[in-house]
């Protein structure tokens, strides 16, 4: 067969959702790719490696085959007479499919949570409290002068994003490195952190302090320490007078705001540190989104349910309270009594107190690969991959909605997350007698 | 010796895990843990070598690897993923987020254990399902 080449093609690795790719196909298979970064040329030479080809059940600690409708059955009745379900994944799949599983979650009484729960879970908090000042990649790509990553080793997470969108990029104000600072805050010095020209080291777990204190220094008030988180006064002050003295500057943060002692609390330091330098400056934020449509989540959850995670449907209508409908509090207090979960691998990434529980009440697990979260399953269903095998809606971090496009045919017998879903939506409706 | 574990992505655990998680070049990029190099020689350990790191929330033995981000004396890293997930704090303090970063850990050597397979980790938190 003649070999062709797809061009602007989305990347559905990370956030940054690169839609610059160039690939290749060749007999229905991707044979190479131009523009992308190492993470994405990993994804599209080789996702079909350890792949699920067809639906399983566990039987008598084994896996056996059975067929699809078989496998959309049993999942339906698992949610059915589950008292309460959760609901989890889906930052690895279309907002066509993630439309599909808050309407099963509202239909079961379950829970429905994204991977931001996990991950920029307290950075919505945040917002919530503060408020955000943030813009769309473009802009910063041709405007900003001073980028800060905060807590973020984006040339290990997000290998394009300061090539693409902000350092490195070549804007129509901006031109390139040589018309931009770059400060690096991180507890280690990363990879990102040796392209800076200005690295703060914070101590562990003392971010909220070092953003007070550089909130103070911004407000030209005195702070009576000679250091702050490990971090010097003078040199706070020197980045401070840097900010102000910007023309447009955007913090870009990572989990090492998040996750660490603080937790939301520091997104609402970053984003009050935000608020200060635009009395002074123009001054932008934005969370480094990790996978290529956890946006797309929170952006369907909260225009279905008004909230973006960790939704509850156990009272007929949705509740959101994060630290109580949220899946690794529901998991670790033991709560949920069966688990479906799609495009996603918690049992890797959930602390073990968590994954404990997950995998001991009826797990089905809808993926396209094998991965601990499908080994501990009970019912394994198989799907394609959004952005090579099938076609889907996709939100970059900065909230900008993109067409993952279909480059190849899937494995005979595959279904999209989409058309898995809608399955077992109906027969969920049928086991109902909801028309 | 005791230290602050962070956990996060890196390449080589990115890269690895689009080829499969049950591939070696997963467990060689993510069942590590990293040191400062000041920090590996006062634990005696030696590259590769089994380590065992323990936090009040579980252990597991990873290898040993030097950091490319160093300097971070009294730090340890280690990449997201099932072996580390079993010594992260689940206290989400109220906000849905656990503990991935900033947790007090030890390490000491462990030449003679080994570290665990994904099937055998799966079976391990699965209790034999």
């Amino acid at each position: 067969m003649v070999e062709k080449t797809i061009r602007d093609v989305v990347c559905t690795f990370c956030g940054c959702c690169c839609d610059n790719l160039e690939v290749k196909v060749k007999d229905e298979r991707v044979v190479s790719l131009r523009n992308g970064c190492a993470l994405s040329m990993s994804k599209f030479l080789n996702y079909d490696r350890e792949r699920l080809l067809a639906s399983m059940q566990r039987k008598e600690g084994e896996f056996e085959e059975i067929k699809f409708e078989d496998a959309v059955n049993r999942t339906a009745s698992i949610l059915v007479n589950a008292k309460y379900p959760i609901l989890y994944g889906w930052s690895l799949t279309s907002c066509e499919a993630i439309e599909m599983g808050v309407e099963l979650a509202e239909l079961v009484g379950g829970v429905i949570d994204n991977t931001t729960t996990t991950c920029h879970g307290p950075s919505i908090l945040g917002v919530h409290d503060i408020g955000e000042s943030t813009c769309t990649l473009g802009e910063v790509r041709h405007r900003a002068d001073l980028i800060v990553y905060w807590g973020c080793n984006p040339v290990h997470a997000h290998p394009q994003h300061m090539l693409r969108y902000s350092v490195q990029s070549i804007g129509r104000f901006r031109k390139g490195r040589k018309d931009r600072k770059l400060i690096v805050v991180d507890v280690r010095k990363t990879d990102t952190a040796k392209q800076a020209d200005y690295f703060i080291q914070v101590a562990p777990n003392q971010d909220y302090e070092l953003l007070c204190a550089l909130r103070t220094a911004v407000k030209g008030d005195e702070i009576e320490q000679n250091s702050v988180a490990g971090v010097p006064v003078e040199t706070l002050e020197e980045i401070a007078d840097l900010m102000i003295n910007c023309e447009f500057g955007i913090v870009f943060f990572g989990l090492g705001l998040t996750m660490t002692v603080g937790k939301s609390r520091n997104i609402d330091a970053a984003l009050s540190l935000v608020r200060e330098l635009n009395n002074k400056t123009k001054f932008l934020i934005m969370p480094m989104r990790g996978h290529f449509n956890v946006t797309g989540a929170n952006q369907v959850t909260a225009w279905q349910t008004g909230y973006p995670f960790a939704v509850d449907f156990s009272k007929g209508y949705p509740r959101y309270n994060p630290g109580d409908t949220s899946a690794v509090d529901i998991l670790t207090r033991g709560e949920c009594d069966a688990a479906l979960v799609v495009a996603s691998d918690p049992v890797s990434n959930f602390p073990v107190a968590a994954s404990r529980h997950l995998s001991r009440v009826p797990l089905v697990t809808v993926d396209p690969h094998i991965t601990p979260t499908t080994l501990a399953s009970d019912i394994v269903i198989p799907s394609s991959f959004v952005g090579i095998e099938t076609a889907g809606t996709v939100y970059r971090m900065d909230g900008v909605p993109l067409l993952a496009r279909k480059l190849v045919e899937p494995p005979a017998g595959l279904r999209s997350d989409e058309e898995i879903l809608n399955a077992i939506l109906r027969r969920t409706r049928e086991l109902k007698g909801v028309a | 010796m005791k230290f602050i574990l962070l956990t996060g992505r890196t390449l080589g655990q990115g890269r690895s895990k689009e080829i499969g998680k049950l591939s070696d070049e997963y467990a060689k990029n993510v069942a590590i843990c990293e040191f400062d190099p000041e920090d590996l020689k006062s634990l005696q350990i030696s590259l590769g070598q089994n380590v065992r790191v323990t936090t009040k929330h579980g252990t597991v033995v990873v290898k040993a690897a030097l950091s490319t981000q160093a300097p971070h004396r009294g730090l340890i890293f280690m990449p997201y993923g099932p072996w580390t997930s079993m010594i992260c704090d689940p206290e989400t303090h109220q906000t849905g987020m656990p503990s991935l970063k900033g947790i007090e850990a030890e390490a000491t050597p462990a030449p003679e254990e080994k570290v665990l397979t994904i099937r055998e980790l799966v079976a391990h938190i699965s209790g034999g399902k």
